[in-house]
């Protein structure tokens, strides 16, 4: 059951077309990282999946029973929140907020959901801790935990390890690929981390100026975008003698 | 202490000073935590200035002060928005830009109309005389309007406060949600500024947020905080300026100034 669809997609920024006809699809359960350089359109077609920007070309579809604001989103932390005074559980119960509408306040059925959610991710205990005193980590995983609250099939990442120590990260990575294996949740994912990104994902969509990449992880590895994109990286690495 | 109290609540002019006043620390408090959040503290202090240059302009011209003030400030609140969200001036200068010179056309206007006189004095540094009844029934109204809209829309605010990012993915429409904090603010300021003064009137609004947040770790405790702070700090201040004869408005922000010293070192030595 197809969970994303991208028909020939542009945008454009004031006749600046910044992605051109791309077209992909993301099944049920799949694990996709968009990867890229700067200024290859990945935040525009994020922008565009969440469907806060309509494409100049093309469609965007969402699967049977998924609407734009049942995707969980979760974005890259803000500066306003290094300082921001919330609990982790008013931070979490937020995300119920799209099945709430026009009616104030939260009811049983968030608070049970909310609860699921910071227990499925191990952080129950942090509950009425604030925010602003959380690890990089643990933030992200309250983050995750909101965009849980908002979706139930399909969360879409942007660059979530950002700042985060390798090992916070590397424990982040393994908290998806539980959430997507065992869970079935399908994960989209915007990276600069391409080493994680080429271990923990099983499709990858490649975008550059020239032209676009999809299929799956090892058919990335082949390819001819992979291969140059692969070396480039190993050349930028610092060797040691 | 109580004759002092008795005696003061029997001017007229002071209790519709503190009803007043009361009611618009309180919304001003509500505003404020967003606000400060969102790093627009120095909103409040941009649309007093700009309260300013309208007052000086409304009553050079004989117009109702309010009627001319309120769509005035109300449109710069707007503006200084749209151009913050633009990024084509930053926030910090467009507020400078937009401060000093409405309160330079204001001076302007008042030197070439009458001359500087007392009026100038009470618009920059407030003057509890200048509450009549009818301000007494707008600020009852308005702040009602604030308090209603608060509490119905509180979750939604918090979202919007919180990350502007996931609260627009999961469809709320976070520019109705900033015009209207904008609108609420530009209101409580031209209310508020004519017995503040446009020059301290910002400290209602960005005071009881921030000393709140030095003791407080949720989002609820802080609003709930911001709220008594904001109450008892106004009082005191009218309390002070009455025994003392000093000015409201500074009396008021030497109380906040205090609370805040008091909560800061409250916080830091509970962080050790």
């Amino acid at each position: 059951m197809s969970c994303l669809t991208c028909d020939h997609v542009s945008f454009a920024y004031e006749n600046q077309t910044v992605v051109s006809d791309l077209s992909f699809r993301v099944e049920a359960g799949d694990y996709l990282c968009i990867i890229g350089e700067n200024g290859t359109g990945k935040s525009t077609l994020m922008r565009g999946i969440l469907g806060l920007k309509k494409p100049s070309f093309g469609t965007i579809g969402l699967g049977e029973g998924i609407r734009p604001n049942q995707i969980g989103y979760v974005p890259q932390q803000t500066p306003v929140q290094r300082d921001f005074p919330a609990s982790v559980w008013e931070v979490v119960l937020s995300g119920c907020i799209n099945s709430r509408g026009w009616r104030p306040g939260f009811g049983e059925r968030e608070k049970r959901l909310a609860k699921e959610k910071l227990e499925l991710l191990g952080i129950w205990d942090l509950k009425s801790r604030s925010f602003r005193e959380l690890s990089g980590g643990q933030r992200q995983r309250v983050l995750l935990a909101r965009s849980l609250c908002a979706a139930q099939k399909l969360i879409l990442l942007d660059e979530p390890t950002t700042g985060l120590d390798p090992v916070a990260a590397e424990d982040f990575y393994r908290l998806l690929q539980k959430l997507n294996r065992e869970l079935k949740i399908t994960v989209i994912m915007v990276s600069h981390d391409i080493r994680e990104a080429l271990e923990y994902a099983d499709h990858i969509l490649y975008l550059s100026h020239s032209s676009h990449f999809f299929g799956t992880t090892d058919a990335f590895l082949e390819s001819g975008p992979g291969k140059e994109f692969v070396e480039r990286i190993t050349a930028l690495r610092p060797r040691r003698t | 202490m109580l004759q002092n109290l008795a005696e003061m609540l029997s001017y007229p002019f002071m209790v519709r000073a503190l009803t007043v006043g009361i009611l618009l620390s309180l919304c001003a408090a509500l505003l404020g935590v967003s606000l400060v959040l969102k790093r627009y503290s120095m909103i409040g202090d941009g649309l007093s200035h700009v309260g300013f240059g309208a007052l000086a302009v409304a009553s050079a011209l004989n117009l109702a002060p309010l009627a001319v003030a309120i769509p005035v400030v109300v449109a710069a609140a707007f503006v200084l928005l749209l151009l913050n969200e633009s990024g084509k001036l930053k926030g910090d200068a467009a507020v400078a830009v937009f401060s000093t010179g409405a309160l330079a056309i204001g001076v302007m206007v008042v030197s070439l109309s009458t001359g500087m006189n007392s009026d100038l004095n009470s618009y920059l540094f407030g003057s509890i005389l200048a509450m009549s009844k009818e301000d007494v029934v707008i600020s009852a109204a308005l702040s009602a309007v604030v308090l209603i809209l608060y509490a119905f829309f509180y979750e939604k605010l918090f979202a919007v406060t919180f990350d502007e990012g996931f609260a627009r993915a999961t469809g709320i429409r976070v520019g109705m949600y900033n015009a209207l904090l904008a609108v609420l603010t530009a209101v409580v300021v031209v209310l508020g500024m004519r017995m503040m003064g446009a020059l301290l009137i910002s400290s209602l609004i960005v005071f009881p947020a921030l000393t709140a947040m030095r003791l407080f770790k949720s989002y609820r405790g802080v609003v709930l905080c911001s709220v008594v702070l904001a109450v008892v700090s106004f009082t005191a201040g009218m309390f002070v300026s009455f025994w003392y004869g000093t000015p409201a408005g500074a009396s008021i922000v030497v109380a906040d100034v205090i609370l805040f010293a008091l909560f800061s070192i409250v916080g830091w030595g509970k962080r050790r």
